[in-house]
């Protein structure tokens, strides 16, 4: 095989798995580094600048950088990476007004209109307003947040914290106007503005179309606006027996919020079994650990509605043949009465643009919704952008941020006429970490402490009223073994072939024999040589160059790596060394020089 | 050196050996020698050895003496019984802990000043009883533990790390342990892994006294240039006498070999040692072709490794002395000690 080319960003990057699988690529080892120091507000600014809303994310993120983290391979739990966020957003300074983005008070004429005032717009005006755009933002709703405020219940998330980072945006000096629906794009056209923003989200939840819907109404409700009408306390009460029909993250939030609005027996039905069950694991253990009955294998047939009113749902009894994780056949076994008094409905939810005029000259696709750019995120209607839900479906919070950042670097160079295409690309730094002869400035020595577990409120106390918050944050103690456990992947092994004096010392030492030295020969045979069988074809090989006495190469497989660094502290000649890598994502902000 | 220990780290999918035994399993404390010290590789490579055949560390005894590679066996199979004995001393101790548990599968290492300057004779004796264990002497040529000064191992000729030029012929203890009887001798370097592995799997298995001398860098005192026991000299002159496969008990010699290119020894457990030739002629069960050969070769500068010299049908120390078959420490104290009338027995045979 050919040298690693190790100069493109992408090669480090990807090691550093936590923080390539964050979609707005957070550098989750850095800030986990400063919380061990107690640096806490430099760790929320550090995320702020990467996923904007770290105080709300550091609760109810999905987390898509905690299957990927590396302690996953040792047969142990993530990081906690997500909680550990919250406890940076948790002992921050108060005032943190000196250190975010300052807004120029001459601004550049540009004016660009957003609609809807959640994460995916909110991101692109923090981004924009600093290079001195003037953003409008309309929100349907008397509050801003969107998603983030509407479906989300507070025992989740706080409204404190809520607003607080919102505030931090808004008070920009952008022009929010509240309870202003667009109810036509081309009239916002035609007000001239620069750009405009769509990140209206995905606010039509399905609906479920089996007898007795009609009739039933009063008592069956759709999962995101029977949130929404919670969150703005114009429900305030619940059926003492509910069901639950679907069972991804909204469900979730539905079974234990109707808990908290006085059900006393909650039901979540599910039409497969648990391995096919959309919602985060977390997020089912914690309905579990509320008592809500999680039932596998039924099929929703129809409401039973008895004197105009509901009083419960059938199902169909269903049983599965699977094959290697896929439903190959399904048959129906029988059927049964469930009785309810309410039935709340979380079968996913979709986007919808009646809004939007056909005659803009903006394409749609066969779903009729718009055709928009996966890296530009505008659609084919100049100037017009796209990001967060209402660009691609349903994702999450993390995601609708780096749409809007992405959106954000679209439309400034729209803006300013240069090509959307023409982006800057990610630069990488990487620096020594050495201290003396084997000392690193940084935590090396392998922590095998368990996963830290997250105290919750007593069950008694919870459901008192909705906005007791379930999870307690960590506590110091718990912080400080948790932050040990992170393997400081950013840390990178570096190989420099002409030092090596193929001693052998690095091969013995390694805790997991990621390292092999052999004659160099193509992929298949190489990957056959190495001391511990491959078995993440996904994570990159390192191949040295040539070494110098015996031609032999230094291969080694960065999945099995755990950055321990006694490589580089048995190496004699310093062959190996320890260096941070640093990444430049570029922001509106850079784009406008 | 590092300061912090190797991590037992629980990865899925570890492979065990025949008795449910982890690699981690045969490894020891942490090395305090020097970063990149030729003896941490042939620790490494005892490991595997014994890992690879799966010996029980609670039947292994370690032994040694004093100096930089004395002080390896502490570095591996941490559930060994172990001796660390006074300077050249080892082969005393291994003497008697072989007449005492004969089961014990004894392996010694030494260094180049312990066997051959101070434990010289002791060397030579457990050659000569051909004691049964392996005797490994780590060669760096230095003495690393007082600074690097030359051993007897060292070449005539060979530069120091300020630049003396050693004055005195070396000792060789390949050659020595030959001319003094020995049963099994090799010569392997800290940087070829395969061939040192292959080589401790078969003296461990050899009946008798396996003396592998192993070329073992000190990076810190004897890895310059003008230096005969370096990385870069011993690979430059590196020179393969033979090549051996161990094959265990249970398996077949499945490769075919060209008749007169390989030698096939037999040892007393059913496994087999497979030597392939690579210098036409070499014959590693012939004395005299030996001594000829090594000779030959020193005057032309090589270092030549591989297993050189076998004589698998050798008798070993209790074979000589006809000892009891059950070891010393199983006998009841009624047969070590048959009491006064039996002592008096045989003083009388011997009026």
């Amino acid at each position: 095989m050919k040298p690693t080319n190790t100069n493109k960003p992408d090669y480090f990057h990807k090691v550093v798995d936590c923080q390539w699988a964050c979609p707005a690529h957070t550098d989750v080892p850095e800030y986990i580094r400063k919380i061990s120091q107690g640096n806490f507000t430099e760790a929320y600014i550090q995320n702020r600048e990467s996923n904007v809303f770290p105080g709300i994310l550091g609760r109810v993120c999905d987390r898509p950088c905690e299957p990927a983290c590396r302690r996953g391979r040792t047969n142990e739990a993530p990081v906690a990476i997500c909680r550990l966020k919250r406890v940076a957003a948790d002992h921050r300074d108060e005032d943190i007004s000196g250190l975010l983005p300052v807004i120029p008070k001459k601004k550049n004429g540009k004016k660009i209109a957003l609609i809807g005032a959640g994460c995916a717009s909110l991101t692109v005006a923090n981004d924009l307003m600093p290079v001195g755009y003037e953003c409008t933002i309309f929100e349907a709703l008397a509050e801003p947040g969107g998603l983030m405020r509407t479906n989300i219940p507070s025992f989740r998330l706080p409204e404190k914290v809520l607003d607080e980072e919102i505030a931090y945006i808004t008070d920009m000096g952008i022009d929010l106007r509240l309870n202003h629906p667009i109810k036509s794009m081309k009239g916002l056209l035609d007000e001239g503005y620069d750009a405009v923003f769509v990140g209206s989200g995905a606010p039509k939840g399905k609906e479920l179309k089996i007898p007795g819907r009609e009739e039933g109404s009063a008592n069956i409700h759709i999962g995101i606006s029977w949130l929404e009408s919670v969150a703005f306390e114009h429900t305030e009460s619940i059926g003492k027996r509910v069901l639950i029909i679907g069972v991804g993250n909204t469900a979730m939030d539905c079974c234990r919020t109707s808990l908290r609005l006085g059900a006393k027996d909650v039901k979540v039905m599910a039409r497969k079994p648990r391995d096919f069950f959309k919602a985060s694991d977390w997020e089912l253990e914690d309905a579990e650990e509320e008592n809500v009955e999680i039932i596998v294998n039924h099929s929703p047939k129809e409401f039973v509605i008895e004197d105009g009113r509901l009083v419960g749902m059938v199902f169909n009894q269903v049983e599965y043949d699977i094959e290697h994780g896929r439903i190959v056949n399904q048959l129906t076994t029988g059927e049964v009465m469930v009785p309810c008094d309410d039935v709340i409905l979380a079968l996913g939810q979709e986007n919808a643009f009646p809004w939007i005029e056909r005659d803009l000259g903006m394409e749609f696709d066969q779903w009729d919704v718009p055709v928009v750019d996966t890296t530009t995120f505008e659609s084919t209607l100049p100037g017009v952008f796209f990001g967060g839900d209402a660009a691609f479906g349903p994702k999450n919070i993390i995601w609708a941020v780096e749409h809007g950042h992405q959106a954000a670097i679209s439309i400034h160079r729209h803006c300013q006429g240069e090509d959307l295409n023409e982006r800057l690309p990610v630069l990488m730094n990487l620096g020594s970490r050495k201290m003396g002869m084997h000392e690193w400035s940084f935590s090396n020595d392998f922590d095998p402490a368990a996963r830290r577990k997250m105290e919750h409120v007593e069950l008694s106390q919870r459901f008192k009223d909705l906005t007791t918050e379930v999870e307690l944050g960590f506590t110091a103690e718990q912080t400080q073994r948790e932050v040990e456990r992170c393997l400081n992947c950013d840390i990178q092994t570096v190989f420099f072939a002409s030092e090596c004096i193929e001693c052998d010392a690095c091969l013995d030492i390694c805790p997991t024999q990621c390292l092999t030295m052999t004659p160099n020969a193509d992929r298949v045979d190489l990957i056959d040589s190495l001391k511990a069988p491959r078995r993440n074809h996904e994570q990159p090989l390192f191949v040295s160059e040539e070494l110098k006495q015996t031609k032999r190469v230094m291969v080694k497989d960065e999945n099995l790596c755990l950055h321990c660094s006694l490589c580089a502290e048995r190496c004699p000649t310093a062959a190996w060394d320890m260096q941070k890598s640093l990444f430049n994502f570029p922001r509106a902000i850079d784009h406008a020089g | 050196m590092s300061f912090i220990r190797k991590p037992r780290i629980d990865l899925p999918n570890q492979r065990a050996n025949a008795i449910g035994l982890l690699k981690q399993d045969y490894e020891g404390g942490m090395s305090t020698l020097c970063a990149g010290c030729g003896h941490d590789s042939i620790t490494a490579a005892i490991v595997e050895a014994f890992w690879e055949l799966s010996i029980p560390p609670e039947k292994v005894v370690k032994l040694s003496g004093i100096g930089c590679s004395s002080k390896t066996p502490a570095y591996f199979m941490s559930g060994a019984h172990g001796f660390n004995s006074v300077h050249g001393r080892m082969p005393s101790v291994a003497t008697g802990a072989q007449a005492g548990n004969r089961e014990l599968i004894c392996i010694g290492v030494s260094g180049d000043g312990d066997s051959l300057s101070i434990g010289f004779g002791q060397f030579g004796h457990a050659v000569r009883r051909n004691l049964n264990m392996i005797y490994i002497i780590e060669n760096n040529g230095v003495y690393g533990l007082t600074k690097g000064q030359f051993s007897a191992a060292a070449d005539k000729g060979s530069k120091a790390k300020k630049g003396d030029i050693n004055q005195w012929k070396n000792i060789d203890s390949v050659s020595t342990a030959i001319s003094m009887g020995s049963s099994f001798v090799a010569r392997s370097f800290s940087g070829d892994r395969e061939q040192l592995v292959t080589l401790l799997k078969a003296g461990i298995m050899h009946p008798g006294c396996a003396i592998i001398d192993v070329v073992s860098p000190c990076v810190t005192f004897n890895n310059h240039p003008g230096s005969t026991k370096s990385y870069t000299y011993t690979r430059d002159h590196y020179h393969p006498a033979s090549q051996t496969d161990f094959v265990p008990q249970a398996n077949e010699i499945r490769a075919s070999y060209a008749e007169g290119e390989s030698i096939i020894v037999e040892l007393h457990d059913g496994s087999k040692l497979l030597l392939k030739k690579t210098d036409s002629g070499y014959d590693a069960t012939n004395r005299s072709s030996v001594m000829r050969y090594l000779e030959q070769q020193r005057a032309r500068g090589e270092v030549v490794t591989g297993l050189l010299y076998i004589n698998a049908e050798l008798p070993e120390m209790h074979r000589i002395y006809r000892t009891s078959d059950t070891p010393m420490k199983d006998l009841e104290y009624e047969d070590l000690n048959p009491g006064s009338e039996e002592l008096a027995k045989l003083q009388a045979r011997m009026r």
